[in-house]
């Protein structure tokens, strides 16, 4: 669950400007929670950057397993549908 | 005979009451009596016809039923065999639907305490939907306009007719399984509520009410509520809508991490300038205290000088002060006095001598004088001149009167030199002499 990671480096991120933006911490704190801050962020941009827009297609094998797989725009009948949107 | 005969003659029937006297034993055949106001009539709905029902069975229903009359032989007693029955007033679903509801509802699948929260920021989403429908289109659509790194599970199912509510679940357990996805949106297009009635599935209801992974539904339109949008965490009113609710868009949240890293940066920034500026600050001060250091220990310096001057200065004067003591002192000395007196008092003494013997001198003159003025008082001085006294004899009293002596008495003269001794012979008493 890569997105809750994400989301608990966004909140401790936010955490720590809030702290440094208060002031009250001493010189040498402030330097830790902004280093911590600062290696968080670039994580985060890291994250984002190297994210992979994936879209697939969780599928039944012949042995009745489960498997992803690359989903194609084959996959979308729209002529099929009964549904309307 | 007589079953046969009805049997034929009634081979379908329409009744309409309420149901009494419910009972489902475990051949899964139901028994029960049908009843108005003014008749009665047992009932049995055969497990093939029962499994049909879409709602339950409750007493004190009231149903509109078709089925055939018979006769249950064991006991003589004819009865309708129920095919079909729909709840009086509204549709079967719609109290299939109430009814597993209410059930649900008490066993809390629908409690607000077991909500989950969707994630702020999901990395892959997953979607249990049709393949065919123009849902999962949407769906795609939406969510990678917002974020297009988003990775997208698809859960392909069917998600209506037969079969439909299992594979859903099946679907909503696989994605669970996977380990990966952050949230499920399950759902699919509008359609009647027939098309939608898998989502009122318990089968359904229940996988989305145990899932692990937040669940936002949305099953047909705004308007369409079905019970797995009371399971779910977040109901979306429609597919478009969910991806919307689910995926955060990209460049808010590049926007907002730049925001944060410079507000750290800047918060850390501006901490060690004021500190510089407050170690500055203190540098300054030490100076100043420094000084003022300085300037103490001169002015302790200045003062001990003082003070040594002025303790100097007054032993001086001390000094000074004394010696002009003593000299008062030693001359106001008694012995200085008593010499000086010494000195008088020979010279007194021979004042007091002077002055002693002036004083005789004057004494003895002043005597002498008052010793001639007392001669001259003397009677003897009186008798030299020529005179006498006369006393009487014995008695020697003075004779001033002629009558004190008689004549024949003795009396004596004194004169200045000797006495001499009379005979009175006569005695005048005139005065004439």
């Amino acid at each position: 669950m890569a997105g809750v990671k994400f989301e608990q480096a966004m909140a401790r991120l936010e955490a720590i400007v809030g702290e440094l933006e208060n002031g009250d911490l001493p010189l040498d704190e402030s330097l830790k929670i902004f280093e911590e801050g600062i290696r968080l962020s670039r994580n985060c941009l890291k994250v984002l950057e190297d994210a992979e827009r994936k879209v697939e297609v969780l599928v039944q094998d012949t042995n009745g397993k489960k498997q992803l797989r690359a989903f194609t725009s084959d996959d979308i009948d729209v002529q099929g549908s009964a549904e309307d949107s | 005979m007589v079953r046969a005969s009805l049997e034929t003659d009634f081979a379908e029937v329409w009744l309409e009451g309420e149901i009494s006297n419910l009972r489902a034993p475990g051949s899964g055949h139901l028994y029960c009596t049908l009843k108005d106001q003014t008749s009665q009539i047992r009932a049995v709905i055969f497990r093939s016809a029962a499994v049909r029902l879409r709602f339950g069975l409750e007493e004190g229903l009231q149903v509109v039923v078709k089925g055939r009359l018979s006769v249950y032989e064991p006991r003589g007693e004819y009865q309708v065999i129920l095919d079909h029955l729909e709840p009086k007033g509204r549709g079967a679903l719609q109290l299939a639907f109430e009814q597993l509801k209410r059930r649900l509802e008490a066993e809390g699948l629908f409690d607000v305490e077991g909500k989950q929260s969707l994630p702020a920021f999901p990395r892959t989403v997953g979607i249990v939907t049709s393949p065919t429908g123009a849902a999962v289109r949407d769906l795609i659509t939406v969510l990678h306009r917002r974020c297009p790194i988003l990775s997208i599970i698809i859960a392909p199912v069917p998600v209506q007719g037969a079969g439909s509510a299992e594979q859903i679940a099946a679907a909503i357990q696989a994605l669970n399984r996977l380990g990966v996805v952050d949230v499920i949106i399950v759902g699919r297009g509008g359609g009647s509520s027939e098309d939608l009635w898998s989502f009122n599935e318990e089968t359904v209801v229940r996988a989305i009410a145990a899932s692990r992974v937040p669940i936002v539904s949305a099953v047909g339109h705004e308007t369409d509520v079905t019970l797995a949008d009371f399971a779910a965490d977040v109901r979306a009113a429609t597919p478009s809508a969910a991806a919307e609710l689910v995926a955060p868009v990209l460049t808010e949240i590049v926007e907002r991490l730049g925001m944060l890293t410079a507000r750290c940066q800047q918060a850390m920034t501006s901490q060690c300038l004021e500190q510089h500026q407050r170690l500055d600050l203190l540098l300054a001060h030490m100076g100043n205290i420094r000084f003022r250091i300085l300037k103490e220990a001169q002015r302790v310096d200045g003062a001990v000088a003082g003070m040594r001057e002025a303790v100097r200065a007054h032993l001086k004067q001390a000094m000074v002060n004394a010696q002009t003591w003593t000299h008062a002192l030693r001359s106001k000395s008694p012995v200085l006095h008593v010499r000086q007196d010494l000195l008088i008092v020979p010279q007194l003494r021979s004042r007091v001598i002077a002055a002693m013997n002036h004083s005789l001198k004057r004494k003895t003159q002043h005597t002498y004088a008052y010793l001639g003025r007392l001669k001259g008082l003397s009677p003897l001085a009186i008798l030299d001149r020529g005179y006498g006294i006369l006393e009487t004899m014995p008695g020697g009293q003075i004779i001033r009167d002629a009558g004190q002596v008689s004549v024949g008495e003795e009396i004596l003269a004194r004169l200045a030199r000797g006495q001499i001794r009379c005979t009175v012979e006569e005695v005048r008493l005139d005065p004439s002499v």
